[in-house]
């Protein structure tokens, strides 16, 4: 690592002056940020620690929405969204270990956007809602291919509001070396409308799979998408599986959420 | 279990006391007055011509006490190689120098080229980074196969060819095992590759090199499995210190593994830089530097061919290695894929003609050498998967196929010059039949298949040799050290005991198993004895720790020692009973006086040891210690037969491990709960390469798997509750204390049983699939059912 400054703000209002420095980074749970640090593959200079302010941590549990405080760690999230939506609670439960569960956020994970990490999946298939310091981005404009968002430099997201679905669930297959996903599959179901959403295994990180979502508008069932797989091209390759093995587990991981949709 | 805590007992291991509370003391605890810090400006290339360092902007930067290059080590050393190969036709093998810093070249990702000594680490690592480096990159060689072609570009510029040497073994049986192969009924031939892996220490290494110049005496701090081995390797052959200026301590190591038996370049550094800067200087590995610097262990590529009778009868075994050195040769990696893999060739079975031929090749790669089980692995791996396939060919049992062929009668001299002394292979495999429950296996295959799981069984055997020796053997093999080990019993005056062993402890449990061992010896409470290791200053000259050695080897000169200490009390309790030594007894700490009701105690001959008023004088010294040294006349043979079930997920590929069963003849047994220990980790790493592990180079030498990212270490719940059973025990028959070494079964006698059962599965649901490489990660299984 090398040298670099920490503030500490107690506010929102706070922390986006802090961030107005172009030296200023913001800093999460450091669950990613610190390790890249360590390797001294980043060095900001500044960083603006999210942790302390108080109106970017919780969750609020309204008519059919819930809202997430971008500092939420994966630990709370798990806990008190387990009653309103126990596959999002299940998601935030089986991200890392509890060390990484009690520090990582959410909103930390989303800023990063790994084309590994869960929480993409879970925010795309519900159509979540992105928050940030000056406006609200809709989950099919907010990814842009892996490690890419639609944010500006200096902002900041505060928040994430989801449509809390009639039905829905997530399955991962973990890398066997990380346990980020090496594919993994949210989806949901409400309204009439199916959203099936795909972390781990596509080149440009999380994708929604059109076939599978109108398949299983019509029938939502695990037979509905049987034996049905996206092409390979456009699959991630590497030491873990191959785009065709990737494929073939989104077709699997597909079904095991269906499967799990329904109970 | 004996209620004295003597041989035989589960005593719980008082070094875990200080483990597990964060009391140990690690070298990285050790914090020297003054002492400043290195850090390895690594290379990032896999080879490359060195035609510049420019460190002039780096020495000006903040806290530099000075750096290193490869121009501050001329007239020192290379890292010597500890064992010699001969090959087929009587040549020595290709040795290159092993600088302590690049020379010249850079041949592997993670070869250190600059060493920055700083006053803190990262001021060390600031200025690494504005050393200025003009390296033209060359190509690489990192597949063995590719690296023995004719043009192939050269690791070693100055070397013939990537050839370090082509092994025969035994070489005059070669043309009668081709005769045999060619001639019989049935040969199965099996292809494979016994992956590399980075061993992975929960310790990463450390060194500390300390200077004191009033008494021109250096002190290194270090990591290791054997200290004074490392005195010797780098006191004589690297910096030119003789050993009374030399002392080397290796506290408390958290895992060694194997990785930490070598002598490494950073050893080398600290110490030399102490010196040069007048100042203690220390290195910390970074887990990141581990991947790239500690040598790898396994990458063998391999075809074997079995040959069989209709009856399934072993007649020949050939089988062609191709055994990967690395860039250069770590200390013991020659004898890896010769000495302590060819001999093991004929495993528990009676073949009579085996030959084995092993080149050994040099690629762009981290250096290879011993890690758990070294070579064992990959002769037990190759030859129980070969009998596996052979066993489903003809359609014979693969227990049955076994037992057909097992030996029978010891001593047994094998064709490839080891000599069993004892074994009883078919109670081992009696055992794992009852414990494992075979008959049941149907019945829960089907239960399986209920849930969409396809249900596998794998069983096996495996031999292993460990205590390797005598040393005038081994010397004839090329050893350029003696396998022998020693120990000190030092009785105090009151009559506790301190020994000195050359034994190393880092997670085996010497501290608890080896007054075990002395208790039972003199009939005193085990809390009486203290064992001391790991610091060349404290105790005679010894060999360390691998090869599932040291209770067998350094146990057995502990046991001497003892005797030897044991002969003189006897003597000087005669003299005070004034009864003829002939007729003293020990037994319970009490010395008695046969037929009579005289006694003395062990406390009141130890103390007229040290106060000898009434005391034989003319004829014994006072005072009592004695140190032996033990070279053993043979190796031991632990043997045992594992088995275990599996299920796999069809639709995804990924295996569970549902029960895993090993049943173990270590001979006499200590301590069964430190057995048990060294079973249970040694499984966990065999199933870790089964499924888990893998180091992975690109084509260009870059290290792919070079963090816990992408390499994937066993975690608890990727594993099953063991049984463990070592009931059958057959005593080694030339060690004062029978036993033969329990510390690498488990990883050597696993993979196979793993790969042994996936593929039972996949067969059983239809597939085609006779064999997978290891790992057998879930996206290769898949890969395999695709066909
Ligand atoms: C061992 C380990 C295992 C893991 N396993 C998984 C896993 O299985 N699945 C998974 O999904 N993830 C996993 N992670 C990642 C983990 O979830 C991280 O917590 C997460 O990716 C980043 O969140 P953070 O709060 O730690 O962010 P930080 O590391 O603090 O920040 C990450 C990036 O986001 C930026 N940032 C942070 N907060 C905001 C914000 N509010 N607005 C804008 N930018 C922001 C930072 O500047 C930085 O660039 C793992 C991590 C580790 C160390």
């Amino acid at each position: 690592m090398y040298e670099v400054i920490i503030t500490r703000p107690r506010s929102l209002a706070e922390a986006i002056e802090a961030l107005g420095d172009d030296n200023a980074t913001p800093l999460a749970g450091g669950q990613t940020l610190i390790p890249t640090m360590k390797q001294r593959l980043a060095a900001p200079e500044v960083l603006v620690s999210l942790a302390g302010i108080e109106e970017l941590s919780g969750v609020t549990i309204g008519d059919g929405e819930i809202t997430i405080g971008a500092a939420t760690t994966h630990a709370d999230v798990a806990r008190e969204v387990a009653g309103a939506c126990p596959a999002l609670a299940a998601l935030a439960g089986g991200i890392g270990d509890p060390a990484v569960r009690n520090r990582g956020t959410i909103g930390g994970s989303l800023a990063n956007n790994d084309p590994a990490a869960d929480y993409p999946a879970a925010v795309l298939a519900c159509d979540a809602t992105i928050i940030t310091n000056d406006r609200e981005i809709r989950s099919d404009e907010f990814f842009d291919g892996m490690f890419g968002t639609a944010l500006f430099e200096g902002e900041i997201i505060t928040g994430v509001r989801f449509p809390i679905p009639e039905r829905a669930a997530y399955a991962k297959f973990d890398q066997p070396a990380s346990r980020f996903a090496l594919t993994g599959v949210f989806v949901a179901a409400g309204g009439g409308v199916v959203r099936v959403a795909v972390t781990g295994a596509g080149e440009d990180g999380v994708f929604r799979w059109d076939a599978a979502e109108q398949a299983l508008a019509k029938d939502f069932s695990p037979s509905a998408i049987e034996g049905l797989s996206p092409d390979p091209s456009g699959m991630i390759g590497d030491l873990h599986g191959t785009p065709e093995y990737r494929a073939h587990l989104v077709g699997v991981m597909t079904k095991r959420a269906v499967e799990a949709a329904l109970g | 279990m004996p209620a004295d805590g003597g041989i035989g007992a589960s005593t719980r291991r008082r070094e875990d006391v200080r483990f597990l509370t964060g009391q140990g003391n690690y070298t990285d605890d050790i914090n020297i007055h003054n002492q400043a810090h290195v850090f390895f400006l690594r290379s990032d290339m896999a080879h490359g011509k060195i035609n510049g360092i420019d460190t002039a902007a780096a020495e000006k930067m903040p806290g530099v006490i000075r750096i290193f290059t490869s121009k501050d080590f001329e007239g020192v050393g290379g890292i010597p190689c500890g064992w010699q190969v001969t090959d087929r036709f009587g040549e020595p093998m290709q040795e290159p120098k092993h600088p302590v810093l690049a020379e010249g070249f850079v041949r592997h990702v993670g070869e250190p080229i600059a060493a920055v000594v700083a006053e803190t680490l990262q001021q060390a690592r600031d200025a690494a980074e504005a050393i200025e480096l003009d390296i033209e990159e060359l190509p690489p060689v990192v597949d063995m196969a590719a690296a023995l072609e004719e043009g192939a570009p050269k690791v070693h510029e100055d070397l013939k060819s990537n050839l370090c040497f082509d092994w025969g073994f035994v070489e005059e049986n070669r043309e009668a095992v081709d005769e045999a192969i060619r001639n019989a009924p049935h040969v199965t031939t099996l292809e494979l590759r016994n992956q590399r892996l980075v061993a992975n220490p929960m310790e990463p290494r450390v060194a500390i090199g300390v200077y004191d110049r009033a008494g021109d005496e250096h002190t290194l701090y270090t990591t290791s499995q054997n200290p004074h081995v490392i005195r010797l390797l780098m006191g004589a052959f690297v910096l030119g210190i003789p050993e009374h200026k030399l002392r080397v301590v290796s506290p408390d190591v958290g895992g060694g593994f194997g990785t930490k038996i070598f002598h490494y370049q950073e050893e080398a550094f600290c110490t030399f830089a102490a010196k040069a800067v007048n100042r203690p200087v220390k290195w910390r590995s970074s887990r990141s530097e581990a991947f790239m610097s500690d040598a790898q262990g396994r990458d063998h590529v391999t075809k074997i061919e079995l040959a069989l009778d209709e009856e399934g009868k072993f007649l020949a075994i050939r089988t062609n290695t191709l055994a990967n050195m690395g860039a250069y040769l770590s200390t013991f990696a020659p004898s890896v894929p010769t000495w302590l893999h060819g001999t093991l060739m004929a495993g528990n079975y009676t073949t009579p003609l085996i030959y084995v031929n092993v080149k050994a090749v040099f690629t762009n790669t981290v250096p290879v050498d011993a890690y758990r089980g070294a070579g064992r692995p990959e002769a037990t791996f190759q030859l129980e998967r070969v009998i596996d396939k052979a066993a489903r060919e003809l359609g014979i049992d693969p227990i049955e196929i076994r037992r057909r062929n097992f030996i029978t009668e010891f001593p047994y001299e094998t064709p490839v010059a080891l000599t069993y002394d004892t074994g009883n292979y078919h109670a081992t495999m009696d055992k794992l039949e009852e414990l494992a429950d075979l008959k049941g296996f149907e019945a829960r295959a089907a239960e399986s298949k209920k849930r969409g799981k396809l249900r596998g069984l794998g069983v096996n055997c495996y031999i292993e040799a460990c205590g390797i020796a005598p040393s005038n053997l081994v010397g004839q093999l090329g050893a350029r050290a003696g396998l022998y080990e020693s120990a000190t019993v030092r009785v105090n005056a009151t009559g506790s005991i301190t020994v000195m062993t050359g034994s190393h402890s880092h997670g085996q449990g010497h501290e608890t198993a080896f007054p075990q061992v002395i208790a039972d010896m003199i009939g005193i409470d085990p809390e009486q004895v203290e064992i001391v290791h790991g610091d060349t200053a404290k105790g005679p000259m010894g060999m360390g720790t691998y090869g599932s050695r040291s209770l067998a080897v350094g146990g057995s000169a502990m046991v001497r020692a003892a005797e030897k200490v044991i002969n003189k009390a006897r003597k000087i309790a005669a003299h005070l009973m004034e009864a003829s030594e002939a007729d003293i007894e020990l037994k319970d700490g009490q010395f008695t006086v046969k037929g009579t009701d005289k006694s003395v105690a062990w406390g009141d001959v130890t103390l007229a040891a040290y106060v000898p008023h009434n005391y034989p004088l003319e004829d014994l010294e006072p005072g009592l210690e004695e140190t032996a040294f033990y070279d053993p006349s043979n190796f031991t043979y632990p043997a045992g037969a594992y088995a275990c079930e599996v299920e796999v997920d069809p639709e995804t590929g990924k295996v569970d491990v549902c029960s895993f069963h090993a049943v173990d003849d270590f001979g006499n047994i200590v301590n069964p709960m430190i057995v048990d220990g060294q079973v249970h980790g040694g499984l966990g790493q065999g199933i870790g390469q089964a499924l888990l592990e893998n180091c992975v180079y690109d084509d260009d030498g870059q290290l792919l798997s070079a963090s816990y990212m992408d390499y994937a270490m066993p975690r608890a719940d990727d594993l099953p509750f063991y049984t463990v059973d070592h009931s059958c025990q057959t005593p080694c028959t030339h060690n004062p204390l029978g036993v033969k070494g329990c510390g690498e079964a488990g990883a050597i006698g696993s993979p196979p049983t793993i790969v042994n059962a996936v593929v039972d599965a996949l067969q059983r649901a239809g597939h085609d699939v006779t064999h997978i490489d290891m790992p057998l990660t879930p996206a290769r299984v898949w890969a395999a059912m695709q066909g």
